[in-house]
């Protein structure tokens, strides 16, 4: 393998990690902080995806605004899903051990599935990229790279970084942290505990929600899209230590790198390359690479 | 041990029932299992069969040999675990007369072994998988769509006569990927061609950027790609994306640009592609077929619905030769495999291991459409390979 093409591989790890990083961030949130093991997880990223492709039309005629004014429309969308289903599921969910956990949120699978397919039908769409980023870039002679996947990656590099301000900067990060520590004691000090769950699950809703919407483009949009990712999903999350938005964004990177290499220099192993890495990982460091609470 | 004989006299009275019910057998429907998947990745593909078989018994006004037809259904949900509970179901509990189905192969290998142990007869309208019509080939054990050998061949004489040098395949890395990768690589190096590099990713991994780069790299002359379905959008995307399709051409056999164009949109516009079915063959039985299919469903058939259509001619041919009697079952057989069926895709006859030896159409994109543009292959069969019959 020449060197033009060892970079546009690194360049493809390095996109493929970041989107990942998007998805893994909230359901890390939410299972690290809330202790809920959130199987629907990869339905909201789902969710997104079908949003970019079902509501485009529906924004253009009554907005005439175009693919970041979907974007807009479905977060706020995304954060009031998250809002009712924390409101009328998930804060019941807590206390109780992880199979109830798992039962529900499996539940939530087969029923956010069948409204698709009620909704939208069972067909594999496309989603055209915005015209002011549908441009590429060539690369080598033969190759060229598509201006939108740059475009995705720094909006995950701007969203990693927002995260990791917010949570180790900010007098909300410091409650958020404080409560996944010890729930009582934070409630005793004042602050509404249940207020602060449920933004955080909305946020970690919309983060879902949001990587399904710009992956959309790049990644095309099919029934049963989320079950496939959120396994890989929930690698990321073991690996990079439960509740670690740092562990993540490193977990994350890792596999985009294991994946894309993998896949090129070791076909043979490429499905298992990965939760090689995952036990390697949990054999050294046996709460994942960075576990904080 | 009082059971056995009284068993006897039950079996005794049977048989005088049995024998007595010969003058009645026409008044009896045949009973036929459709297990198709009706929910799940593929439901469209089932209800496209399973339409285009009701088709023609209802073209024959519901009868076939002079008997009325009773169709059992069942949802296999393509659910490899469940297929022999699924079919054992159709056969001891309703007591089908013959069988149809499915699309995935794995819940095929199931229905096959059942249907082999129990001398049912089984007509297959989808799965593609080599075995059912070579190793594991069987005198009731039929074919009406195509091996996966049939049109990747067929694409590969194509791409070298095309004038391609050097190709690379890529598929997901299951039986049906193997042998279709496998299929293009003989027919295109036995015309002059040269498969450089066989590229496989892990089933259903849709994260295809590595090796699109990879294929980039090697600079072949074209590419042979086996997807379907979401994977196929996205695969179709991505390497338009790249860049691609202008300098190193697309071929696929057919399942790449079959039902997903909506999806690819531009992108697909003017991919070529192998299969034993296109739009716009424009016979006098395809129009006939798509005008009636199209008045009864409200929607164009697509190449599923026409081996849905064939199953039910086929099952028609084997019963005319015994005059409704399902029981004489080597003749129905015989019939069956020696018999011409007139297909919207043109008439077909099957081979000594019940497949369909059929011509292979070369297809373009254009639109919505999957566009006839010539004949790839006329009448190719599939070698049938470890069919001892």
């Amino acid at each position: 393998m020449d060197i033009t093409a060892l970079l546009v591989q690194a360049l493809n790890a390095l996109q493929y990690g970041l989107l990942l990083f998007l998805l893994a961030a909230g359901l890390t949130l939410i299972f690290g902080i809330m202790n809920v093991i959130n199987l629907a997880h990869g339905s909201f990223y789902m969710i997104g995806a079908y949003m970019a492709f079902g509501l485009s039309p529906v924004v253009q005629s009554a907005f005439g605004g175009g693919f970041f004014m979907t974007l807009a429309i479905g977060l706020v969308l995304a954060v009031i899903l998250g809002y009712l289903l924390e409101w009328l599921f998930f804060s019941y969910l807590y206390e109780r051990d992880h199979l109830q956990q798992v039962l529900m949120t499996y539940g939530l699978i087969l029923v956010f599935e069948e409204v698709r397919s009620i909704l939208l039908g069972d067909d594999a769409h496309g989603v055209p990229a915005p015209e002011i980023l549908s441009g590429v870039i060539p690369l080598g002679d033969l190759m060229t790279y598509p201006v939108y996947r740059l475009f995705v990656s720094g909006l995950c590099l701007l969203l990693a970084v927002v995260m990791f301000w917010v949570l180790n900067r900010t007098r909300l990060g410091m409650m958020i942290r404080a409560g996944s520590t010890n729930r009582e004691m934070v409630q005793s000090l004042g602050i509404d505990i249940k207020v602060l769950y449920r933004l955080v699950f909305a946020a970690g809703v919309a983060l879902a929600v949001l990587a399904g919407m710009v992956a959309a483009p790049v990644s095309s949009v099919y029934p049963g899209m989320g079950n496939q990712i959120l396994i890989i999903c929930f690698v990321v999350v073991v690996i990079g230590g439960i509740g670690s938005i740092k562990g993540a964004f490193v977990a994350a990177l890792l596999i985009g790198a294991v994946e894309t290499f993998g896949q090129t220099m070791l076909p043979q192993f490429a499905g298992m390359l990965v939760y090689l890495l995952m036990a390697v990982v949990l054999l050294i460091k046996p709460n994942g690479l960075f576990r904080t609470v | 041990m009082r059971l056995l004989p009284r068993f006897r006299v039950w079996s005794g009275i049977l048989g005088v029932v049995a024998c007595a019910g010969v003058a009645t057998a026409a008044d009896q429907p045949i009973k036929v299992g459709l297990m198709l998947p009706a929910t799940g990745t593929y439901a469209s593909l089932g209800t496209a069969i399973e339409n285009g078989f009701r088709l023609y018994l209802e073209q024959q006004g519901g009868k076939l040999a002079g008997r009325s037809v009773q169709v059992v259904t069942i949802d296999d949900e393509s659910s490899p675990a469940r297929a022999t509970d699924n079919i054992n179901r159709l056969i001891r509990r309703d007591k089908v007369d013959a069988v149809v189905g499915t699309v995935h192969s794995g819940v095929a290998m199931a229905m096959v072994r059942v249907a082999k142990a129990t001398d049912t007869l089984l007509i297959i309208p989808n799965a593609g998988a080599a075995a059912f019509t070579g190793t594991m080939c069987a005198p009731n054990v039929f074919r009406t769509s195509f091996t996966n050998w049939q049109p990747a061949y067929a694409m590969g004489v194509a791409a070298a006569q095309r004038g391609a040098k050097t190709a690379v395949t890529i598929s997901w890395r299951y039986a049906s990927g193997e042998e279709s990768a496998n299929g293009f690589k003989e027919g295109f190096e036995k015309h002059g061609g040269q498969v450089v590099d066989q590229l496989y990713l892990p089933f259903p991994n849709v994260e295809f950027q590595p090796l699109i780069t990879r294929i980039a790299s090697i600079k072949p002359d074209a590419t042979y790609a086996f997807f379907a379905g979401g994977g196929a959008v996205k695969f179709v995307n991505d390497y338009v994306a790249a860049g691609l399709k202008q300098t190193i051409s697309l071929y696929s056999p057919g399942f790449l640009t079959e039902g997903t164009l909506q999806g690819q949109g531009q992108a697909a516009q003017g991919l070529y592609s192998v299969m034993h079915y296109a739009d716009g063959l424009d016979t006098p039985k395809d129009n006939a077929f798509r005008a009636a299919y199209q008045q009864a469903f409200g929607e164009v058939p697509d190449v599923y619905a026409v081996q849905g259509y064939d199953a039910a001619q086929l099952l028609a041919a084997g019963l005319e030769a015994v005059h409704g009697d399902v029981s004489r079952k080597t003749e129905m057989y015989a019939a069956m495999s020696s018999a011409v069926i007139d297909s919207p895709r043109g008439p077909f006859t099957l081979s000594h291991a019940n497949n369909p030896i059929q011509a292979m159409y070369l297809r373009e994109v254009d639109g919505m459409q999957n566009k006839f543009i010539g004949v790839a292959m006329p009448a190719l069969e599939d070698p049938a390979v470890g069919c001892r019959m």
